[in-house]
């Protein structure tokens, strides 16, 4: 029936309110009609009341994720401080690394590492070199302080902008696979199989010439769920979450409303998987059990 | 003669006063008896537009699409009297105030959309049988144009025009005229300032024409 087509619940399945809160949120129509009657002739709706149910359902979801996504939520500016943080913690590394070289040349107690310098920075210079060095290990220091800033930043942030895949990822890698995928929407509109492989374009590249099997994953790498399931189960563990995330970032885009039960699946998903190889089951799960996995960004 | 309320509105006696009011949850604040809420004429020009008698021609019950809905100060009310109200608001901030007055009614349904563009809500939207428009904001006329296609037949525009949002520095009265010369597909049947209630606005009720 021509006249249903534009409509926002044409072809939808009557339970599915992702989709219903999607399209009412990003479909368009060249000319209103009789919805109400159209929708139980369909079959989408029992009678006008339950259509009009599903609607105010439909509405609200839609409404409320488009004003969190306007108004907090704004993923460009979490995409653009996770990636300044990854930025400033390379440089902070590399300029440690020369740093470390040259301070062994005057200091014999002078480390290595980001760590390094603090003491360095502190130091009072007897001579123009050793004022170079000490300036050097005070930009050294500054640059790491900014980068925990930017940390906290992006944790404070990205639950904002991203509230079930942060409490499933942990907010920096929920940030990480925002910033790879170029924002919110994208990331939503990715396919899972898409998202287990994020960050791995390199070794899919290798792949797809013909120079290397097919990556597993990619940052999902760091989540713990995928590290600390054996490696024969690796694959499915990753390719479990990267479902669970797809999902996540879907309601998130759509509605930001909370749904915690996405984590209980995926915990009872892993538990099923370890249990194959005879590893522990996941921990406690829900937002606590999951941390950013090992605290490190790999 | 002042045409009859709505059903659904009543004038009742606030404080020694007769107001007029409708049944459900209070929203911004107003006095309430019982179910009764205060609908403020100071606060919404509908509510103006009934208060100084305009024949508005709701009785009660119609199908209702709003457009600049704000925070819901008026469309609450809207929603308290009449049928399935769509409400079209584009700024997110009052936006988020809609969404509990909404949630605390059935029949009321947000939309952050924005009214220039009916095509990004003629999916939700049926057919309605007034068109309340309240946006204050430039080429006010070009957005009931662009929703008259959601006006039944024998619907109604009710509109308000805000003189400052058009030209600050312009005469009200041009405004005002030069909205009623660019609407199109409407034949105006009554305009009203509402004074005392709002000042440098002007009150438009419209039918559309084939
Ligand atoms: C005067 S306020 C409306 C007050 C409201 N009608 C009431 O009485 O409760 C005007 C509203 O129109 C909204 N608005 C302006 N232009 C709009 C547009 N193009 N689409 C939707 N809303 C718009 C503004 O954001 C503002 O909230």
């Amino acid at each position: 029936m021509s006249d249903t087509e534009d409509a926002w619940f044409a072809g939808l399945a009557p339970d599915d309110i992702e989709e219903a809160t999607a399209r009412v949120r990003d479909g368009t129509g060249d000319t209103p009609r009789e919805w109400p009657t159209l929708a139980v002739e369909a079959g989408y709706a029992t009678d006008t009341d339950d259509y009009y149910q599903r609607l105010h359902e439909a509405t609200l979801a839609a409404t409320r994720g488009a004003v969190r996504e306007a108004e907090t939520a704004d993923d460009r500016q979490l995409v653009h401080a996770v990636r300044s943080m990854d930025d400033t913690e390379r440089v902070a590394n590399e300029l440690a690394e020369r740093l470390s070289e040259w301070a062994g040349t005057r200091f014999e107690d002078a480390g290595t590492g980001v760590d390094a310098a603090r003491p360095l920075a502190e130091r009072d210079p007897t001579g123009p070199a050793e004022a170079r060095i000490v300036s050097l290990a005070r930009r050294v220091v500054d640059l790491t302080d900014e980068r925990d800033d930017l940390r906290a930043f992006v944790e404070r942030t990205a639950p904002d902008v991203a509230p079930n895949l942060s409490a499933m990822a942990g907010p920096v890698l929920a940030a990480r696979l925002v910033a790879l995928a170029g924002g919110l929407e994208p990331l939503a509109k990715k396919p899972s199989g898409t998202v287990q492989v994020l960050g791995a374009e390199d070794a899919l590249f290798a792949h797809l010439r013909g120079r290397a099997s097919s990556p597993k994953h990619g940052v999902i790498y760091v989540h713990d769920y995928v590290r600390n399931t054996d490696p024969d189960e690796r694959g499915s563990a990753a390719r479990a979450l990267a479902g669970k995330l797809s999902i996540a970032a879907r309601v998130d885009h759509y509605s930001g409303d909370l749904r915690p039960e996405l984590q209980s699946d995926l915990d009872d998903r892993i538990a099923t998987i370890r249990a194959r190889t005879g590893d522990p089951a996941p921990g406690a799960g829900g937002p606590e059990g999951t941390p950013e996995p090992g605290g490190d960004d790999a | 003669m002042t045409p009859e309320l709505p059903d659904g509105v009543e004038r009742r006696p606030f404080d020694e006063r007769e107001r007029l009011a409708t049944r459900g949850d209070p929203v911004y604040g107003e006095p309430t008896d019982g179910d009764w809420r205060v609908w403020d004429a100071g606060r919404s020009k509908l509510g103006a537009m009934l208060s100084v008698g305009m024949d508005t021609g709701l009785d009660g019950g119609e199908t209702v699409l709003y457009l600049g809905a704000a925070s819901g100060t008026t469309v609450s009310h809207v929603a308290d009297f009449a049928g399935p109200t769509y409400a079209v608001e584009f700024a997110p901030r009052p936006t988020r105030d809609l969404l509990p007055v909404a949630e605390a009614r059935e029949n009321l349904f947000p939309l952050l959309k924005d009214a220039r563009k009916p095509e990004t809500y003629a999916h939700v939207v049926e057919p309605v049988d007034v068109l309340v428009q309240d946006v204050a904001t430039r080429g006010q006329a070009e957005v009931a144009n662009r929703n008259r296609q959601f006006l039944r037949e024998d619907g109604r525009l009710l509109a308000v025009v805000k003189a400052r949002s058009e030209d600050v520095t312009a005469d009200p009265e041009d405004v005002f005229d030069e909205f009623l010369d660019a609407l199109s597909g409407y034949e105006v049947l009554e305009t009203a300032t509402l004074d005392p209630y709002h000042e440098d606005h002007l009150a438009v009720v419209a039918r559309p024409t084939r």
